[in-house]
């Protein structure tokens, strides 16, 4: 039989109950083919690889991460509590160098997700990523990790959760907001004041191919990461980049997936979008599994492949190329930019409006990050929506010092319970979640 | 009167049983150089001076297949492989010739590019000049749409026999596996062939018309007939033989550790609310995975009469056997000896085993009797972990969906059942070591023979149904239809069980004995755009594996 290089972990869950409502491209049958094609491949039976089951993620892995409101029980369902498990099982499976790669197929995504989580945004609801991730740092210990975010819309969610965090590195990659939904992930969205150029966004235009992905990830990806030295690369691999993906207006195929993945050789993998179910899907993760596992995915095509359609043009070659410069020549003045735009502030404030689309709520925050130059600083968050509920969160990030500490814990005491719906405090330097509010908590 | 007869690797045991009962049963050597004879001659000693009117069937479970497999007397296989896109295929190469050919198939079964009957000429004159006689032709997601493999069989037919269809042996989705399978099933074929229409003649002559049944590895049966058409899974038959056999002694409904102990291995198999558990997919033979449909069973090199010394200050046992027990005249102290020593069997010298017992002693600082208990103590830990670690793996098999995930039927033994030699005197010890009851037969005679006799006839089918594309499709069956867009899962499965008996009833059920059951249906709705296109149906039946009757006999248990 067939013998894989690397020993991969697959987690295979598609979630055959579950959907966002029967028509939703978040459905029951989103996986259905990639199944089939992975049976048929006879995928299991391949020396080196083995397949989990998902763990269901705890209510204090999605504390880590997430301020739901009102709370984790009402806020997050049983499915994404395993969606966010089947991503930590993966991960686990590495950290215990059970296996040396792993690969989570899991349903539904997560990286529209926020810190704070009033409701469903672009099919997401906990971040699954940074739950998983948050989830080995509480186990394992501290560690640098680099997520790198190949979904075609911006990963807002998970700039969110890491944006003034410096020991996580977000790249993403994403079709340029000005086309498609989110709106975000442009290239002055470059991290908050204690982690000012460790988030870093590439919106390329419609129409980019494999040689334009490739290019990015060879000439600015790559090249950040041997800079940067993560201890773990996490592959949020969204795969609606593909040229026939319903949403999206991109020219990816499944060997450029495939080929991306083989370079970037991510440590763990975890699917985000992705919604041509049965032209993209079954292929693209085929590929990406045939790369994890060291196997050779030359042989990986779509039934529609046709190589002078998807050609790239020179137009957008140039574009890609000048964009690279750019953000490459930015990443390396991030010191001097940092210097610039903290001096002589003692906070940085930013306002931003977030857009629920699956629930349809608009929330209006204000972040609050305090510069210290002993840690990344404690920080808040105030927020309302266009239904009210006011909510207001304290995070003391986890290498804060004692002073953020102290600061955190008085600010939490301090503030008034009648002004709010609910008082949130993150210790994340002591793993400990508290809330407090004065009104009867029933949504 | 009910032949059953089973022939292992050592011996030929053969059972006739009457109304419940075993009124005569034989055991022979088995003659690797001519098993037809090991079978007949079996037959012929059992059913001396019986009325063969009286006769009302004969299973055989024999290993001609197998034995030809691992002894590589098999027909050299030309393999006709249609890979379409996906894994690299040098891997699939199992036959004499393997030919590769264009043309694809997708996982909805649509035909993405046709074949190219020039390939396939060439395939016939690659195997004419390599004097190849037998083919098996198989294509990625054939099991969807067999359009392909049944008309590369159209211009294969005038030249070539056997010929095998991947599509035909299992529904299935696992193309490496449908390759193998064909290939095993050509490359037997012939041999099962010949042993079959001997077995036809010799009955003929002894004026036996009782129908006759061979044993498959998932522990039902099928008829000789339909044996002839896939002796593929006739392979590896024994183990489902004891396991059948056990539960013809022992009775169980709820979850439970089946435990067959002989001389040089144990064989564990699980039981799920009283029925043995399959293997997911198949078996393997000869290292390579099969569709080949078997009952859950794997050994470990502990038994009776397994070699135990003394290493490094601990006690080891097995996995080899060097001969006899010392009490029976061998040269190592086994874990019979032990038993001997300690009175729990009585067998042979006493005496023999009781220094056996004390040579493992001396280094161990231990009396005989104590040694002795440490070796049943060591054999009843060595299972106990296994069976705790084949549980765990088998209670964390992939499951796909929320309620599965979180309710799912986990395994949970209540007891154990156990046969073989040494069943009664190791039964005290696992009852102990695993916490709760061990029952074992106070006969177990020639139980895998008994297994055989008394083994269902059971068969498997796959459906799939497609409402957008009006089609329905059961591989195994060679069915493939139109079915109306407005098709529901509930007429679906209706279908599916009245399929499933058919499918039985040509293998050889009679009617009242088939226990036809849904054991996995889906149904997906299909939506393309903004609207629903169809649904896809996908349904498993089988005939629940099981005994016609179980035989009157006492169980004992120990707690």
């Amino acid at each position: 039989m067939l013998a894989a290089k690397n020993r991969l972990g697959l987690v295979l869950f598609p979630a055959f109950d579950w959907a966002i409502s029967p028509s939703h491209p978040e459905r029951e049958e989103r996986l259905l083919y990639t199944q089939d094609q992975i049976f048929e491949e006879g995928i299991m039976d391949i020396e080196n690889i083995k397949f989990y089951n998902p763990e269901v993620a705890l209510k204090k892995d999605v504390q880590r991460v997430h301020f739901c409101v009102p709370d984790v029980d009402q806020r997050v369902t049983k499915s994404h509590l395993i969606s966010a498990g089947g991503a930590i099982k993966a991960a686990h499976t590495v950290m215990d160098r059970e296996v040396d790669k792993a690969f989570a197929l899991i349903r539904p995504p997560g990286h529209h997700a926020q810190r704070v989580v009033y409701g469903d945004r672009g099919f997401c609801i906990i971040n699954v990523e940074a739950v998983m991730l948050e989830n080995l740092r509480a186990k394992y210990g501290p560690f640098r990790a680099a997520i790198v975010d190949t979904d075609c819309h911006h990963g807002d969610g998970t700039q969110d959760v890491y944006w003034n965090d410096r020991d996580t590195l977000f790249i993403s990659f994403h079709q340029d907001g000005r086309t498609l939904y989110p709106g975000t992930g442009f290239l002055d969205e470059f991290g908050g004041p204690g982690a000012l150029g460790y988030n870093i966004n590439i919106p390329l235009p419609p129409g980019t191919g494999d040689e334009g992905f490739l290019y990015v990830l060879d000439n600015l990806v790559l090249p950040i990461l041997s800079e940067y030295k993560p201890d773990l690369v996490v592959n949020s691999a969204g795969q609606d980049n593909h040229y026939t993906d319903p949403l999206t207006n991109m020219n990816f195929t499944a060997h450029g997936y495939a080929e991306l993945n083989h370079r970037l050789s991510p440590d763990i993998a975890v699917l985000e979008g992705g919604y041509s179910i049965e032209g993209a899907l079954p292929y693209v993760n085929l590929g990406i599994i045939l790369a994890m596992a060291g196997l050779d995915y030359s042989h990986v095509r779509e039934p529609d492949y046709d190589l002078q359609k998807l050609r790239q043009p020179q137009k957008i070659s140039d574009y890609i190329k000048e964009l690279c410069e750019n953000i490459y020549s930015r990443w390396k003045q991030k010191d001097a930019l940092t210097h610039e735009l903290l001096k002589g502030k003692d906070y940085i404030t930013r306002q931003r409006q977030v857009y629920y689309d699956t629930d349809s709520i608009m929330e209006y925050q204000t972040q609050k990050f305090k510069v210290c130059l002993k840690c990344s600083g404690v920080n808040t968050i105030k927020s309302h929506t266009d239904r009210g509920m006011p909510i207001f969160a304290v995070t003391i990030p986890g290498d804060a010092c004692p002073s953020c500490i102290d600061e955190g814990y008085k600010i939490y005491k301090d503030t008034d319970i009648q002004k709010y719906y609910k008082i949130y405090l993150q210790d994340r330097t002591n793993d400990t979640y508290l809330t407090k509010g004065a009104r009867n908590l029933t949504y | 009167m009910i032949v059953g007869l089973d022939m292992g690797g050592t011996h030929v045991d053969a059972v006739l049983i009457h109304q419940g009962e075993i009124i005569e049963a034989t055991k022979s050597p088995t003659d690797r150089s001519n098993l037809l004879e090991s079978v007949w001659g079996t037959l012929k000693s059992l059913l001396s001076g019986q009325d063969p009117s009286q006769i009302e069937r004969i299973i055989l479970s024999t290993t001609i297949s197998t034995n030809a497999i691992i002894e590589h007397k098999t027909d050299s296989v030309g393999m006709i492989i249609e890979c379409g896109p996906g894994l690299p295929n040098d891997f699939l190469c199992c036959g004499r010739e393997n030919i590769f050919i264009s043309g694809y198939i997708d996982h909805r079964g649509r035909e993405i590019s046709p074949i190219d009957p020039q390939e396939i000429e060439q395939a016939v004159k690659t195997f004419k000049h390599k004097n190849i006689p037998a083919v098996a032709v198989t294509g990625k997601f054939s099991v969807r749409n067999s359009g392909h493999e049944i008309r590369i069989n159209e211009m294969l037919k005038d030249e070539f026999f056997p010929i095998t269809l991947g599509h035909t042996l299992s529904g299935k989705l696992n193309f490496p596996r449908r390759v193998f399978t064909s290939y095993y099933n050509s490359a037997v074929y012939t041999t099962f062939l010949k042993f079959s229409k001997s077995i036809y003649k010799a009955l003929q002559r002894e004026k036996i018309c009782a129908p006759i049944y061979v044993l498959k590895a998932d522990g039902g049966t099928m008829s000789l007939k339909a044996g002839e058409q896939y002796p593929v899974n006739t392979i590896l038959s024994g183990p489902a033989a004891s396991v059948m056999g056990g539960q013809a002694f022992l009775k169980a409904s709820q979850d439970a550790v089946f435990l067959d102990i002989g001389g040089t291995t144990t064989d564990i198999s699980f039981l799920a609310d009283g029925v043995p558990l399959f293997e997911p997919l198949g078996i393997k033979i000869e290292g390579l995975p099969t569709l080949v449909r078997a009952l859950y069973s794997v050994s470990i090199g502990v038994g009776g009469d397994s070699r135990v010394r003394v290493k490094n200050q601990s006690l080891v046992i097995g996995p080899e056997r060097q001969g006899p027990p010392k009490a029976l005249g061998g040269l190592c102290p086994t874990p019979t000896d032990a038993m001997i020593a300690l009175g729990l069997i009585d067998l042979g010298d006493k005496h023999k085993a009781i220094s056996a017992m004390k040579e493992i002693g001396g280094p161990l600082k231990l009396d005989p009797v104590a040694a002795a208990k440490k070796v049943l103590d060591t054999m009843a830990d060595m299972i106990k972990d296994k069976v705790e670690k084949l549980l765990n793996e088998i209670n964390s098999h992939p499951v796909y969906t929320v309620k599965e995930l979180l309710y799912g039927k986990k395994i949970n033994p209540k007891f154990i059942q156990v046969i073989g030699g040494p069943a009664k005197a190791i039964a005290p010890m696992l009852s102990k070591k695993f916490g709760m009851p061990c029952r074992y037969p106070e006969v177990y005679e020639a139980a895998n023979a008994v297994g055989a006799a008394l083994a269902r006839t059971t068969a498997e089918i796959t459906m799939f149904a497609d409402t957008a594309q009006k089609t329905l499709s059961v591989p195994e069956m060679g069915l493939y239809e139109k079915v109306s867009q407005g098709y529901t899962l509930e007429e679906s499965k209706m279908r599916a069980l009245d399929l499933i008996k058919r499918q039985s009833m040509l293998f050889g059920a009679k009617e009242g004995e088939i226990r036809a059951e849904i054991i996995e249906e889906n149904s997906f709705n299909m939506v393309r755009g903004f609207y629903t296109s169809g649904k896809n149906i996908r349904i498993r039946a089988q005939t629940k594996p099981g005994l016609i009757y179980r035989l009157r006999s006492d169980e004992n248990v120990s707690s």
